[in-house]
């Protein structure tokens, strides 16, 4: 039996996160959500909770909804599992679980030429993620208020890709009620929605990189998760092709637990000399096998 | 090494206080507030509201 490369590998638990998360299939076709219990468990990705499929909440949603309701609350519970999540997993939820990842990477494989970002423009523009975290998530919704001291999810509702792919759109297309009540609102979020589309199509998970106020999150706290990468200094032979093979632009020799890793392994399957790692608190593995990248 | 553990002691701070702040808000009755929030369409998220 054919040994799978650490892309397939992800590829596949990608899928198998993806639809664990949307489970409520029968929503898609008759165009409702899921309002079962589970839905109160914040699911440590992106993942829309108007998605017809959706089993779970989404953080970030769930955040925003609680800053804006009447009295701008700090939801605990929320905040809470998103710090629990980032110091665990961390940005691994971003490299293997997340649906919305998962679709960048899909996107990316279309074959056209893709863009060469300039790092004066690159490194820049990745710290827009934490403008979307902390003015579009945090600070309006908080601030914003209207007279009976009530904001709106300010990056729901103008900026998420995600709400619209996997939530207006599929309920649009099953939902009578929801199609009569599309307007102008939503053609400006499909329009965002379809340029992020097309970005991540030139660029390798251009949402993650640039926009995503979770990833943003993860980041934040990347280098004290549990789960990271180590390096053995003595092993490394210094050849490069860790850094060549990341997609995220990271030289894990130089930064091993970047900010901008999404631990996706292609740079312990890229390493010949299984210089790289995984550790955690329990244990510290190496690459003792050869998990090739495709 | 001094470095390492002071990340240590940083990551188990911030996940105790990251269990705190659950825990504290289950019992503030947030679980209920979320799940009466993710269990109606959002409208803004899906680009009507």
């Amino acid at each position: 039996m054919k040994k799978l490369s650490i892309s397939m590998k992800r590829r596949l638990v990608q899928f198998l996160s993806a639809l664990a998360i949307n489970l409520n299939l029968p929503g898609f076709i008759n165009g409702n959500i899921y309002t079962g219990q589970l839905k109160g468990i914040c699911v440590p990705v992106l993942n829309c909770y108007s998605c017809p499929g959706a089993l779970g909440a989404c953080p970030i949603g769930a955040l925003q909804s609680s800053f804006a309701a009447r009295g701008g609350k700090v939801a605990y519970y929320v905040l809470g599992s998103m710090l629990l999540f980032a110091l665990t997993l961390g940005r691994f939820f971003c490299g293997w679980l997340c649906p919305f990842g998962a679709l960048q990477g899909l996107l990316h494989k279309i074959p056209v030429k893709k863009a060469k970002i300039p790092n004066s423009v690159d490194r820049p523009m990745r710290y827009l993620k934490y403008v979307m975290l902390f003015v579009m998530v945090i600070a309006l919704p908080l601030l914003v208020r209207n007279g009976v001291d009530m904001s709106q999810p300010f990056f729901c509702k103008w900026i998420c890709p995600a709400g619209t792919l996997e939530g207006g759109v599929p309920l649009a297309i099953a939902n009578g009620a929801v199609r009569s009540a599309l307007g102008g609102q939503f053609i400006l979020k499909l329009s965002i929605a379809l340029l992020i589309v097309t970005a991540c199509v030139l660029i390798y998970r251009a949402f993650c990189k640039y926009l995503c106020p979770l990833g943003a999150f993860y980041a934040l706290f990347a280098k004290l998760s549990l789960y990271r990468f180590k390096v053995d200094a003595h092993a490394c032979i210094g050849c490069g092709k860790c850094a060549a093979v990341c997609k995220m632009g990271v030289d894990p020799v130089k930064t091993p637990n970047s900010a901008e890793c999404i631990r996706c392994g292609d740079c312990i399957g890229a390493c010949p000399v299984n210089a790289i790692g995984r550790e955690t608190p329990f244990c510290s593995r190496k690459n003792t096998k050869k998990e090739n990248v495709e | 090494m001094r470095k390492e553990t002071g990340f240590r002691l940083l990551r188990t701070a911030l996940l105790t206080a990251a269990a705190a702040l659950t825990v504290f808000g289950l019992m503030n009755g947030e679980f209920q507030k979320v799940l009466q929030k993710a269990a109606a369409i959002c409208l803004e998220c899906i680009g009507i509201g």
